[in-house]
C-alpha cells in the first residue's frame, strides 16, 4: 500500500501487544454507523498519476501570452525560490510550536515581517493571513475593534473581487458598509468626504487601483483621521518598488496580495495575504506574529509572541479564528525580496512600468482605441477604451493565443467596452507589438 | 544567526529582472513613487541561498524525523503530490481565465480536477456537495457557520447560540463568534466524551447548531453522536462536523452517516499535504442536500456533454468567501494523493493510524497517567500528572523530547486535560519508529524520577535553549525596521 | 494572600470604598498567581461609564489573556497609567501600589453584591482544587 510502512507481521506483532484485532481496533464504532464500501476507484501507482495529471493539465491553456492582470499578476520567478523553498525542513514542518527546533521558520517569518514593513513603510506585520481579499476584511475587522465603531467606507475602485468578499463576511455583523463611487478612474474626494463622519471606522482604498490608476492617499489619511477614523490601504507589493509607500501616505493598515512575490498563478492559490501596521495597534492585529527575544545564555532567538490575541488562547474573544495561514508562500515571498534585492526589487517595478508604458503607447495608437483614463498615472496596468464591447475583442484574441485582459463590464456597468491590460517585466517588446498589431486588426 | 538584513552589503546585487532596451522610461508623476528604494537586504544569490539553507538546517521537519504533533497529523507528504501541483498546466494558469467570454474552454483540465475532488470528498464523507474555497480549516469553520447562518435564516429561525464541546479546538469557538454567535461550551462526561445530560439541558430553541469532532480531541470516537444529533436536529440545528479528526474513519465511517450537515476537511491533515511551516493548508467543506443552495460562489458543474462550466447563479449562496477556487495548488496535491490510495489504501490509513496509536499508548500506559482508557483512534493524550509530582510538567518532557531526536507531541491541548500530552502517529510511521520513541519517553520517565533536574534543564543540543517568552511580549521586538 | 477590609468579585477584582463615593479596584494576589508573568495589561480611559459586570480593561500574561471585569457600575475618575510598564509592581502589591481604577459610585450599595473576603476564600480555594 502507498505510503504505508508496517509490514503484515509487524502488524499482526503490535496488535499482539495492544491485545487485541484489527476488528478490536474499531469495536468503539457503532455497526450502524459503519459504512459498507465507498465508491472510489482503486489506487494507482506513481507513473500512472503523474501520466494521468499530466493529460489533465494539458487540457488548460496556460500557454496564452498573457495580458490579464486584475490583481494577479504573471511575474517572474528566479530559480533559486524553489530551490530554497522546497527544502523539506521547511516545507514538511507544521506552526513553530517548539521555538528550539523551529528557529529556521521562526527567523524566516520575522524576516519576512521586517521586509513586508520595509516594502510598506509600516512599523509591524504578522506573519501571513490567506489571502489580499480575506486579509482586507481581516483588517476592516481589526479597525472595528481599534475604533469600537461600526461603519466602513469602501471605494468602488477596490478590487470588486475582494469587495463581494468584504460583503459576504460582514452581512451578519451588524457592519455599515458604505461604498463610494470612484471619478475617472480615482477615488472621489468630495464623494468620501460626504460619507466619512465620526461613525466611520475606517476607509478602505486600494492602490493602484483596480483600474491600474496611482493615486497619493495623503488627503484621504488626514481626512479619515479628522473623524477618528483609520485608513486601510491595499496595495500591490511588485509596484512598492518604485510607488509611495502607503506608510508614507499615512495609511494605519496595509493590506494586499502577495502572490506577486514569488507565486505561481496556480489557478487561484495558494497565495499569500499580507498586514502591517502602525505599532500602536498591534495587539489588536490577527494572526501569527514572531518576535526576538533571548535565551538564558543570552543567545538571540526567535518565538511566537503576543499570542494572547490568539484562537488558541482566546477562543470566542481571539481577534480572528485564522490558525494555520500560509507559512510557505510568506517564506517564498521573502527569498523572492531577497533575491532581487534593494536594487533588483526596484528594476522589477521599473521593468514593469516601462513595458506598460510602452504597450499603452503602442495600443493607444491603434485608430478608434485610447486610454479610458488618459490623464492618470499608472503603473503596470490600464484601462483602455475600445470602439466594440471588450468580449469581441478578447474572445478573437484567444483564438490568435493572446489573453488580452480582463473586461471590464463585468464588475462595472456601463464598461463593456473597456479592457483592463496588465503588462509585467515576462511579456517582450516583440510579443507587445504583436499583441497591437492583433488587437488592431481584430477590432 | 544574523537576520539577513544585517548580512547586506551595499551595492551588491543578487538577481536582476529582464530590461528591455527601446521601452522608454515610465512617465509618473514624481510625488506618487517613493524617495528611495525599499531597504530590501543587497545580496549575491549565493549570500541568499546560503542563508536560508542555513535557517533550514535549524528547523526540524518530518522528513528529518518523528512529528507526533497531536491533532495536526503530520503524515507523510509524497513528492509526487508536488510534481503534480507543478505541472505548467495548473501553475502558470491564470484564475481570470474562466471569467472571460469562452473562458472555460481554456481551464476544463483545471475544472475537471475540482469537480472530481468534489465527487471523491462527498463520497467519503457521505455528504451532497462539497467546496473547495475555503483556503485552510478555520476558514473552512467559518465558511460552515455563515451557512448555518444563511439557513437559519432562510428559514425565519431566530437562532443565537453555537453548542461546542469545552474540549474543542480554539478555532471552533473563535470562528462561531467571528460570525456572530454566541458560544455555549458542553462538558464531557468522566469518560471523555460528550456529556450528553449537559446537552440536553443546553437545547433550546436558540441553538443554531453543534460543532463537535469524532473522534474528539482524546482520540475517543464519540458512540452516541447519532443521539446527539437527533437532539440537535429536534430544535431545529444544525450538526457540524470538525474534520481535524477524520483520518481514522477514512473508507470505514462517514460524517454524513452520523448525522452531519456540515463538514471541513483539513487537506493538510488528512489529505497529505504538506503544513509548510503553518500553511498553506486548505479546508473544503462539504453540506447535506438540505444545504447544498448555500455554499458559496461558483460552483463546478458538469454538462450532458461531459464539459464543465463554473455556475455564479447561487441566489441563495451566502457569497464569495475567496477570490477564487481555493488554494487549487493544495487541492491539486491531495487529489494526487486520493488517486494514489484508492479505496483500499484509505482502509489502510485509517487501519494503521489507529494501530499506531493504540500501540503507543498500550505501551505508554505504564509510564504514564492516561486518564481516558479504552481503544483510542488516531491519537492517545496521557497527562504529565506523574511526572509533575517530581517537579516535571509537560513541557519539560517536550523538551527531553527534542534532545533525543523527536518533535515532541503537542501540550496542555486539549485544556481540559491537566497537563496533557497529545500523541498523534499517523499511519506512515514504522513500528521501528514507534518502538525508538517509546523508548525515549520511558527513559525519560524513569528519568524523571532518578534525575528531574535533567529533564528540566532540556533542550541541550540546540542552536537556542529555552526562550524569554515574557520578555518576547513586553518588549515586542516584531521587525528589524530601517 | 486576601485582605480582610476589601470586597471581592467571583472574577478576581477586589474593591475598597474610598470617602466621597470613589470604589478603588485591582486584581486580587490569587489571580496574580493564576496568571504567570504578567506582559500587558490595558487599563479604562478615565471618563468611561463602566458597568458591573462588563469588561473594562485586558490583562494578558503569556500563555493567558483574561478580561478585567468592572465589580461595580459608576464612572471612571482615575487610573493608575504607570501601573501598565510595572507588572512587577502588579506582582509584588495587587492590593495597593498595583491599584487600577477609582470609579464613583451612587452610594456604598453599589458595592452590596460582592463578596466578603471570607466568601472570596473560599471561592477561590473551590476554584485551585480540581
Amino acid at each position: 500500500m502507498p505510503y504505508i510502512a508496517n509490514t503484515p507481521e509487524q502488524q499482526t506483532e503490535m496488535l499482539r501487544a495492544i491485545g487485541t484485532d484489527l476488528e478490536g481496533l474499531f469495536a468503539d464504532i457503532p455497526s450502524a454507523l459503519r459504512c459498507a464500501g465507498l465508491k472510489v476507484a482503486s489506487g494507482l501507482p506513481e507513473q500512472d498519476v503523474r501520466r494521468r495529471m499530466a493529460v489533465v493539465a494539458d487540457r488548460n491553456r496556460a500557454d496564452l501570452v498573457g495580458f490579464l492582470g486584475g490583481g494577479f499578476y504573471d511575474h517572474f520567478v528566479p530559480a533559486a525560490v524553489s530551490a530554497i523553498v522546497s527544502r523539506s525542513e521547511f516545507a514538511t514542518s507544521y506552526t513553530p510550536y517548539q521555538p528550539e527546533i523551529s528557529q529556521g521558520v521562526l527567523q524566516a517569518i520575522y524576516e519576512y515581517q521586517s521586509a513586508i514593513c520595509r516594502l510598506t513603510g509600516m512599523e509591524v506585520s504578522n506573519a501571513s493571513l490567506y489571502d489580499g481579499g480575506t486579509a482586507l476584511y481581516e483588517a476592516i475587522m481589526m479597525a472595528l475593534r481599534v475604533t469600537g465603531r461600526r461603519r466602513v467606507v469602501v471605494d468602488d475602485s477596490v478590487s470588486p473581487i475582494y469587495r463581494t468578499m468584504v460583503r459576504t463576511y460582514t452581512r451578519n455583523l451588524g457592519i455599515e458598509l458604505v461604498e463610494t463611487s470612484s471619478r475617472i478612474g480615482l477615488a472621489d474626494r468630495e464623494a468620501l468626504a460626504r460619507v466619512i463622519n465620526d461613525q466611520t471606522a475606517a476607509v478602505a482604498v486600494q492602490n493602484p487601483n483596480f483600474f491600474g490608476c496611482l493615486d497619493d492617499f495623503s488627503d484621504v489619511a488626514e481626512l479619515a483621521h479628522r473623524h477618528g477614523a483609520l485608513l486601510i490601504a491595499s496595495a500591490y507589493p511588485v509596484s512598492l518598488g518604485i510607488v509611495k509607500t502607503p506608510g508614507a501616505m499615512g495609511a494605519d493598515l496595509v493590506v494586499g496580495e502577495g502572490q506577486s512575490l514569488g507565486m505561481p498563478l496556480s489557478f487561484g492559490g495558494p497565495y499569500l495575504g499580507f498586514m502591517a501596521a502602525r505599532k500602536e495597534h498591534v495587539r489588536k492585529m490577527p494572526g501569527r506574529i514572531a518576535g526576538r527575544t533571548v535565551d538564558a545564555q543570552g543567545r538571540q532567538g526567535f518565538v511566537l509572541t503576543l499570542q494572547a490575541r490568539e484562537q488558541h488562547i482566546r477562543r470566542e474573544k481571539a481577534t480572528s479564528n485564522i490558525c494555520t495561514n500560509q507559512g510557505l508562500c510568506a517564506l517564498t515571498a521573502l527569498v523572492f525580496m531577497s533575491l532581487l534585492g534593494k536594487q533588483g526589487f526596484r528594476e522589477l517595478a521599473l521593468s514593469c512600468a516601462e513595458k506598460a508604458s510602452y504597450a499603452a503607447q503602442r495600443l493607444q495608437a491603434i485608430p478608434e482605441v485610447r486610454m479610458r483614463f488618459g490623464k492618470r498615472w499608472f503603473f503596470n496596468e490600464f484601462v483602455l477604451e475600445l470602439p466594440v464591447a471588450a468580449d469581441r475583442v478578447i474572445r478573437r484574441l484567444l483564438e490568435k493565443g493572446f489573453a488580452a485582459g480582463f473586461p471590464l463590464g463585468r464588475y462595472y456597468p456601463h464598461m463593456e467596452k473597456s479592457l483592463l491590460v496588465a503588462v509585467t517585466e515576462k511579456r517582450t517588446k516583440e510579443e507587445i507589438d504583436l499583441f497591437a498589431h492583433t488587437l488592431e486588426v481584430s477590432l | 544567526m544574523r537576520v539577513i538584513f544585517d548580512k547586506s552589503v551595499p551595492g551588491r546585487i543578487g538577481v536582476r529582472p529582464s530590461r528591455q532596451t527601446g521601452c522608454p522610461p515610465p512617465h509618473i508623476e514624481p510625488k506618487l513613487l517613493r524617495e528611495q528604494p525599499a531597504a530590501l537586504p543587497e545580496l549575491s544569490e549565493m549570500d541568499v541561498v546560503r542563508h536560508f539553507t542555513g535557517l533550514s538546517r535549524r528547523n526540524f521537519g518530518l522528513d528529518l524525523g518523528f512529528y507526533p504533533l497531536g491533532s495536526c497529523t503530520m503524515k507523510y507528504n509524497p513528492k509526487l503530490n508536488e510534481r503534480v501541483a507543478a505541472l505548467p498546466g495548473f501553475a502558470e494558469l491564470h484564475p481570470l481565465l474562466p471569467q472571460l467570454p469562452t473562458g472555460e474552454r481554456l481551464v476544463q483540465g483545471a475544472l475537471a480536477v475540482l469537480h472530481d475532488m468534489d465527487r471523491l470528498l462527498s463520497e467519503i464523507c457521505g455528504m451532497a456537495a462539497f467546496t473547495l474555497q475555503p483556503l485552510a480549516g478555520a476558514h473552512g469553520e467559518l465558511t460552515g457557520v455563515m451557512m448555518i447562518a444563511a439557513y437559519h435564516k432562510e428559514r425565519g429561525n431566530r437562532k443565537t447560540t453555537l453548542l461546542i464541546p469545552d474540549s474543542a479546538h480554539g478555532t471552533n469557538p473563535a470562528s462561531a463568534a467571528i460570525a456572530g454567535y454566541e458560544v455555549r461550551a458542553i462538558p464531557s462526561d468522566a469518560d471523555g466524551r460528550m456529556d450528553v445530560a449537559a446537552l440536553k439541558d443546553a437545547l433550546d430553541a436558540s441553538v443554531a447548531g453543534l460543532m463537535m469532532t469524532n473522534p474528539n480531541t482524546l482520540g475517543l470516537f464519540e458512540p452516541r453522536v447519532r443521539e446527539i444529533a437527533d437532539l440537535v436536529h429536534s430544535v431545529d440545528g444544525l450538526m457540524y462536523y470538525d474534520g481535524a479528526n477524520l483520518n481514522p474513519l477514512l473508507g470505514r465511517c462517514r460524517p454524513g452517516d452520523m448525522g452531519f450537515d456540515l463538514v471541513h476537511i483539513n487537506l493538510h491533515k488528512t489529505f497529505s499535504t504538506p503544513h509548510g511551516g503553518g500553511g498553506p493548508g486548505a479546508g473544503p467543506v462539504g453540506v447535506s442536500a438540505k444545504l447544498v443552495d448555500f455554499l458559496p460562489v461558483s460552483l463546478v458543474k458538469e454538462r450532458p456533454d461531459g464539459s464543465f462550466f463554473l455556475d455564479y447563479d447561487c441566489p441563495k449562496s451566502i457569497g464569495y468567501i475567496a477570490p477564487f477556487y481555493g488554494n487549487f495548488g493544495i487541492v491539486l496535491r491531495a487529489y494526487a494523493y486520493l488517486l494514489s490510495l484508492g479505496k483500499e489504501g484509505l482502509l489502510r490509513v485509517s487501519e494503521h493510524a489507529t494501530l499506531n496509536a493504540n500501540y503507543l499508548k498500550e505501551r505508554l500506559k505504564p509510564f504514564y497517567d492516561l486518564p481516558k482508557p479504552g481503544v483510542c483512534k488516531h491519537e492517545c493524550v496521557f497527562s504529565a500528572k506523574r511526572q509533575v509530582v517530581h517537579g516535571v510538567h509537560a513541557l519539560d518532557l517536550a523538551k527531553a523530547l527534542i534532545d533525543r531526536g523527536f518533535h515532541p507531541p503537542t501540550v496542555y491541548f486539549p485544556i481540559t486535560i491537566p497537563e496533557a500530552i497529545m500523541i498523534e502517529p499517523t499511519e506512515t510511521e514504522s513500528k521501528e519508529t514507534l518502538d525508538a520513541f517509546i523508548e525515549a519517553m520511558i527513559e525519560i520517565a524513569k528519568l524523571a524520577e532518578t534525575n528531574p533536574e535533567e529533564i528540566v534543564s532540556c533542550p541541550k543540543t540546540t542552536v537556542v535553549g529555552r526562550l524569554d517568552e515574557t520578555r518576547a511580549a513586553r518588549q515586542p521586538d516584531l521587525a528589524s525596521l530601517d | 494572600m486576601i485582605l480582610e477590609n476589601l470586597k471581592y468579585s467571583k472574577t478576581h477584582e477586589w474593591v475598597r470604598l474610598d470617602e466621597g463615593n470613589f470604589a478603588v479596584m485591582g486584581i486580587t494576589d490569587y489571580a496574580v498567581q493564576q496568571l504567570g508573568d504578567i506582559v500587558f495589561l490595558d487599563l479604562p480611559k478615565i471618563g468611561a461609564k463602566v458597568t458591573e459586570g462588563q469588561p473594562l480593561g485586558v490583562i494578558e500574561s503569556v500563555k493567558a489573556a483574561v478580561d478585567l471585569y468592572s465589580p461595580v457600575t459608576g464612572e471612571v475618575v482615575e487610573v493608575n497609567a504607570p501601573l501598565a510598564n510595572d507588572f512587577e509592581t502588579l506582582a509584588k502589591d495587587p492590593y495597593s501600589a498595583g491599584w487600577m481604577a477609582k470609579i464613583r459610585v451612587a452610594g456604598a450599595d453599589a458595592l452590596k453584591h460582592l463578596l466578603s473576603a471570607a466568601e472570596y476564600q473560599k471561592l477561590a480555594e473551590g476554584e485551585a482544587k480540581p
